[in-house]
């Protein structure tokens, strides 16, 4: 199968809207989205940018003061040592999913719509690892001395603890960070080949020239570009379900009430793709919007992803329901108080919070109407950010507070340097996608052509 | 092509292809040159001080003392079978001899500037573990482990250095597989001491004493770092 292929499919689906408006031609394509790199800044993406690299400076404050303090300046205590660290790191790692997903789980079956979302949510991805990485790296108190997580050569004639799901964390994240850049860089050179020939100075011609790698449109490289691409997405699929999967080892692994159950991995997958799909949205709206690109990101695609959304979070909410049942049906009294406990105790806000975001709101889903309607995919896509924080919140905090032992249970709050590291992480995430929208193309004009209609009578 | 573009098409200059191989493979034997050195210098006396001679204010030979004289190791060291420090011998240890033994030789004016004054010497530290580690002598010495095991051999050093690299990785050579380092705890301040004095490889002959010591030297991480 190669994209052509794909493309094919699609012709023969006739009879739906398409996903491209029917006036575009590859010429009007490369002008809308190359203006948006070579146009002039607006003052908006200047304010944008400030008030990214403002919330950015406040996490870099509590950084520093996190190293010259230590971690205990976080609210992490025994018995919980986990804390925010551990919530926001697989909180953003989840979000990265529905990029992998759209990338390259959506090629493969054919998922034309995904042309025109795929570069962004792939540089989504590709941020929120970024933002997700930082969290355990810190956590360990000593980031100097991250390394060790890796099974290096040593003078200490030890290794990592390979029985350990915190190392298969370090492998399983690792390897999706290097195929997800991998994969969007290959998909980025065409475009960054055509962004040399309009570059406007040498130097701004050169550097894409560099990063475009010599590419000439030549028959031989449009073949092995397909070949790669296909390949790409092959591995990046089984890393949509393995990422998380492993991710929700380091929980399920443990034999803590709430942690210790087998529905974890599938219920994180989904959680993973609907947090995505979540964050997808919140971006792609705003910048739908600013871009004028409703030609690109029709309404079909704001419908598709309402789908996947309301799908997701159905799994999502069986994930709640298999809890629920599962600790009355063990017959287990320490499950059976993790339930009650996450239900009417301490925390039982953060509980009732993820129910309202994750799973009432977005059954506004079924209704077509709010479907193709951008306000309020917006809208139950901000409740579902906050539910699948509040999720592992849930997960993470109720579950260590409150443990077989009456005597080792505590409690636990966030610090205000909790919260500044957890912003700047959004001011790191927001500041590298206002930069890659500013100097990359966020729409693949590429395989953009390859589906409008003069495209699809001539391949590329 | 418009006018607001470079007149030329090309944007590289002919040797461009090249830079580009240099780059790549330069910059890879850059990292593999640079891992490479990290290993190394991480395994020699450069990081570890394995093998240099520690400088004294005073010039103590344990040669003399030890190899010449017959001093045994505890006659200075006291502590060694009983506290997790082997001890450093206060200036009243030395005069005990050096009081009438080369009583006004230049050499020992600082020992006795010290037994005047009541001012400790102050010895330049050779075998120094870091500080997150715990390290316990007597259990050492009441296991069968020999002084020259750790020290080497401190009876023919004039000057003391460190015999061996301390890394973690040599302190679990042994708590791995101690029956390769064990000897009989009557042999333990006998650094002339050799298995073969007991008509036995090393190996028959750690197992033999692994079994009869009752030897489980531990491997927890909070064993030495507490």
């Amino acid at each position: 199968m190669t994209l052509r292929d794909v493309d094919v499919h699609n012709r023969e689906n006739l009879g739906k809207p398409d996903f491209i408006a029917q006036d575009e031609d590859p010429g009007s394509i490369t002008e809308t989205i190359s203006g948006v790199i070579f146009g002039k800044t607006y003052l908006w993406w200047i304010t944008a940018m400030g008030l990214s690299f403002g919330l950015l400076s406040i996490g870099m404050v509590g950084f520093v003061w996190l190293l010259a303090k230590g971690v205990g300046v976080w609210g992490i205590q025994v018995p919980n040592a986990w804390g925010f660290a551990i919530v926001n790191f697989v909180w953003w790692i989840g979000i990265g999913h529905a990029g992998t997903l759209i990338s390259a789980i959506l090629l493969l079956m054919r998922q034309e719509w995904r042309t025109s979302i795929n570069r962004f949510a792939e540089a989504m991805t590709l941020f929120a690892v970024a933002c997700a990485g930082l969290f355990p790296v810190f956590h360990t108190g000593r980031p100097w001395l991250a390394y060790w997580m890796l099974p290096l050569p040593n003078t200490m004639r030890v290794w990592p603890q390979f029985r350990s799901p915190l190392i298969w964390d370090v492998f399983a994240v690792s390897t999706y960070a290097t195929i997800s850049l991998v994969f969007w860089y290959v998909g980025l050179v065409p475009d960054l080949a055509a962004l040399r020939d309009r570059a406007k100075t040498l130097l701004s011609r050169r550097i894409y020239g560099i990063a475009a790698l010599g590419w000439r449109g030549a028959a031989d490289h449009w073949h092995n570009y397909e070949k790669a691409y296909l390949l790409l997405a092959g591995l990046s699929t089984p890393l949509v379900l393995s990422v998380h999967s492993v991710i929700s080892f380091d929980f399920a692994v443990s034999q803590l009430p709430g942690w210790h159950a087998t529905i974890f991995p599938p219920y994180f997958v989904a959680g993973a793709v609907y947090a995505g799909f979540a964050m997808v949205l919140t971006l792609m709206i705003p910048l739908r919007a600013i871009f004028n690109l409703h030609a690109y990101i029709t309404e079909r695609h704001l419908e598709n992803m309402g789908k996947v959304m309301l799908v997701t979070g159905l799994i999502v909410g069986w994930g709640y329901a298999t809890e629920l049942f599962m600790a009355w049906y063990s017959g287990n009294i320490f499950e059976r108080f993790m339930m009650y406990n996450r239900i009417f105790g301490p925390y039982w806000m953060a509980y009732w919070g993820l129910i309202l975001c994750n799973i009432l709101v977005p059954q506004i889903m079924w209704s077509k109407r709010c479907r193709t309607n951008a306000f309020w995919l917006f809208f139950a896509s901000q409740f579902v950010n906050v539910g699948m924080w509040l999720e592992r919140y849930v997960i993470v905090i109720t579950s260590l507070t409150r443990d077989f032992l009456v005597g080792s249970w505590g409690t636990y709050h966030g610090t205000i340097w909790d919260w500044a590291v957890y912003l700047g992480t959004f001011g790191l995430f927001l500041s590298l996608i206002f930069l890659f929208i500013r100097i990359l193309p966020a729409l693949s004009m590429t395989e953009l052509k390859m589906i409008s209609p003069e495209g699809k009578k001539t391949g590329h | 092509m418009t006018d607001n573009k470079p007149e030329t098409a090309q944007i590289f200059g002919k040797g461009s292809n090249q830079v580009v191989w240099l780059t790549i493979i330069l910059g890879l034997a850059g990292v593999a040159g640079a891992g490479a050195l990290l290993f190394i210098i991480d395994r020699g006396p450069l990081h570890t001080n394995q093998g240099v001679y520690v400088n004294q204010d005073v010039p103590f030979s344990h040669d003399h003392h030890t190899e010449g004289l017959g001093l045994d190791c505890r006659y200075c060291h006291t502590s060694v079978e009983d506290s997790a420090f082997a001890g450093i011998p206060p200036t009243a240890t030395c005069m005990n001899c050096h009081k009438t033994v080369w009583a006004n030789t230049e050499m020992l004016e600082p020992v006795r500037d010290s037994w005047q004054t009541g001012q400790p010497l102050e010895w330049n530290r050779v075998n120094d573990l870091p500080d997150f580690v715990y390290f316990n002598h007597s259990i050492h010495v009441s296991s069968g482990v020999g002084c020259e095991s750790c020290h080497g051999p401190v009876n023919e050093m004039p000057l003391v250095y460190q015999e061996h690299s301390l890394q973690m990785r040599w302190c679990l050579e042994c708590h791995r597989s101690p029956e390769d380092f064990v000897r009989p705890k009557d042999e333990v301040f006998n650094l002339d001491w050799e298995p073969s004095d007991e008509g036995m490889s090393q190996k028959e002959l750690g197992k033999k004493l692994v079994a009869e010591y009752g030897l489980e030297p531990k491997q927890n991480c909070s064993t030495c770092h507490r």
